[in-house]
């Protein structure tokens, strides 16, 4: 960790009103619970709907997008990498405090608000076990785009097809996919943690933890490794 | 202390050759890497400063290679080419922030210094976003001074410059030179680079063109035999006294006026005003015909 980029990288993420970008959707998760419950519906009813297909679907992986192109992606983009990249600064370093940046903001943004709809579906454990699963979630989905970021100039893009085609639709057609599915290791974690009938995880609890360890691990040490060789394209000769 | 080597160092992309068996050693003092656009000058900076693994040969900075090699930046400081900076830090957070990063003891007191080395503590605590452009590359400037490097690389620091922030820039580069530092830059423009003695790297296409004395390379280019396309009151009269001058190789009259080939580019435009106020002519336009960089370059390749 370094306490100098971590400073730089949030003051890059949240400055300049940049944060009201990350403010819409967890209102938008908590307003839907908090309508759900002032209309009398009981949790098991929109604690579905609401948890699963805003928080787990929308929620956590857009935020976890923008955030975790941002730390990094963005810097690449606009060339500010290289004042980074010119100084005697191990590269694990770089990559790790990006990391824990991208996860604190991504678990903070999203873990909050689906700690405050636990609390709205009555059930202080469920609340406690989201916020775990948000955190473990923001971790994986962290290192992949992340990754993504030093592997290509479209970061954004491709982890939008991740999300959308490869867990939103995929995820639903084909069981297979599930195994490679960040969504999937969270709804099964938080079930595993407060066990609820809201959350029914299609992946086996150990192998939850394993993958969503696997991502993160292999996702960061990817990183790691191409931002040792990262060239910087030359606009002119 | 402060050697940067190239021993037939290459760099190619795809089928493109971007920077053909260049060798060249640099040493203390100022050195001016000048070509036109596209001759690899970027390129060869990228590889010096470890952004770009050269496709053959080797580079070395006081003996390290700089690719894979983040240690290096102990000795070098760069100002690359985009003067992308993170606008939302002040001029001076972003220097402390540089000093930082390179764990100095006293990353406030290294800022200090650089910030005067540069003359920017007046705007030090402003955004960088509002600086105009020779205040940017000075706080650049500054951030890759701040952990007195004996290697400055800068990739084309002169652009966008205003001629009294060039030659203070240049005084400064001099005067960093003259500490016994290492320090390149580049440039496509030749008469930006006027007020520097020192050696001069020319590259064309890829190659390393020319190497030596900026002073002999300048008598070179002013010397250099041009074609100036001129109209006046009397073209005939003007003719027939030019003729008559050693630097001119050539005289061609037609309908739109003179073509003139001068064999030497100083000696001709300081002689034309005297012989037209002399015969009395009046001279309406002079264009030089053939002033592309490209051809004063290729002119100093064969020369």
């Amino acid at each position: 960790m370094n306490p100098t980029i971590a400073r730089i990288t949030l003051r890059g993420l949240l400055g300049r009103r940049r944060i009201w970008l990350l403010v819409p959707l967890p209102i938008l998760l908590i307003g839907f619970a908090w309508a759900a419950r002032a209309f009398g519906e009981p949790p098991a009813e929109w604690g579905e709907p609401v948890i699963v297909g805003l928080g787990f679907t929308a929620v956590l992986p857009v935020i976890a997008l923008i955030v975790g192109t941002g730390v990094l992606g963005s810097e690449i983009d606009d060339g500010t990498i290289t004042h980074i990249l010119s100084k005697p600064l191990p590269r694990s370093e770089i990559v790790f405090t990006k990391l824990a940046v991208a996860v604190g903001v991504t678990g903070g943004f999203a873990g909050v608000p689906l700690f405050v709809v636990g609390l709205l579906a009555d059930s202080t454990p469920l609340a406690f076990a989201l916020v775990v699963g948000a955190f473990v979630g923001a971790l994986a989905y962290s290192a992949l785009f992340l990754a993504i970021s030093v592997l290509t100039r479209r970061p954004v893009l491709l982890g939008l097809v991740y999300v959308v085609l490869w867990e939103g639709l995929l995820g639903n057609i084909m069981s297979g996919t599930a195994k490679l599915s960040i969504q999937q290791y969270v709804r099964t974690i938080v079930d595993w943690l407060a066990p609820t009938d809201i959350l029914a995880g299609s992946v086996s609890v150990p192998v939850s933890f394993v993958m969503a360890g696997v991502f993160t691990v292999g996702m960061t040490a990817l990183a790691v490794q191409k931002l040792r060789t990262f060239a910087v394209a030359g606009e002119t000769g | 202390m402060g050697t940067v080597d190239l021993q037939h160092v290459s760099r190619w992309y795809g089928n493109v050759v971007a920077v053909n068996d260049v060798t060249m050693t640099l040493g203390p003092g100022v050195t001016g890497l000048l070509g036109p656009n596209g001759a690899g000058k970027t390129t060869l900076l990228h590889m010096m400063s470890g952004f770009l693994a050269p496709s053959k040969g080797t580079l070395t900075v006081d003996g390290a290679p700089s690719w894979r090699n983040p240690d290096v930046y102990r000795t070098l400081g760069l100002v690359s080419e985009r003067e992308a900076v993170h606008g939302f830090l002040t001029g001076k957070e972003f220097v402390v922030a540089s000093a930082r990063l390179f764990r100095l003891a006293n990353p406030e007191e290294a800022a200090r210094r650089a910030l005067a080395m540069v003359e920017m503590e007046p705007a030090q605590d402003r955004r960088i976003d509002t600086y105009s452009k020779g205040m940017r590359q000075r706080i650049r400037v500054a951030a890759a001074l701040v952990h007195d490097p004996g290697v400055l690389l800068l990739d084309e620091p002169f652009n966008g410059m205003d001629p009294r922030q060039r030659f203070h820039m240049m005084d400064l580069l001099h005067k960093m030179g003259d500490d016994g530092r290492t320090v390149l830059f580049s440039s496509h423009i030749l008469e930006e680079v006027e007020q520097v003695s020192g050696t001069v790297q020319v590259m064309v296409a890829g190659r390393l063109a020319a190497s030596g004395d900026f002073r002999t390379i300048r008598r070179l280019m002013t010397n250099r035999p041009h074609v100036f396309s001129i109209r006046s009151s009397d073209d005939r009269r003007l003719a027939v006294a030019l003729i008559g001058q050693a630097s001119v190789a050539g005289v061609d009259v037609d309908a739109t006026g003179l073509q003139v080939r001068a064999s030497d580019y100083g000696t001709f435009t300081r002689a034309l005003p005297r012989i037209a106020l002399k015969e009395g002519v009046r001279v309406r336009q002079l264009l030089p015909a053939d002033e592309s960089l490209e051809s004063v370059f290729s002119y100093l390749v064969g020369a």
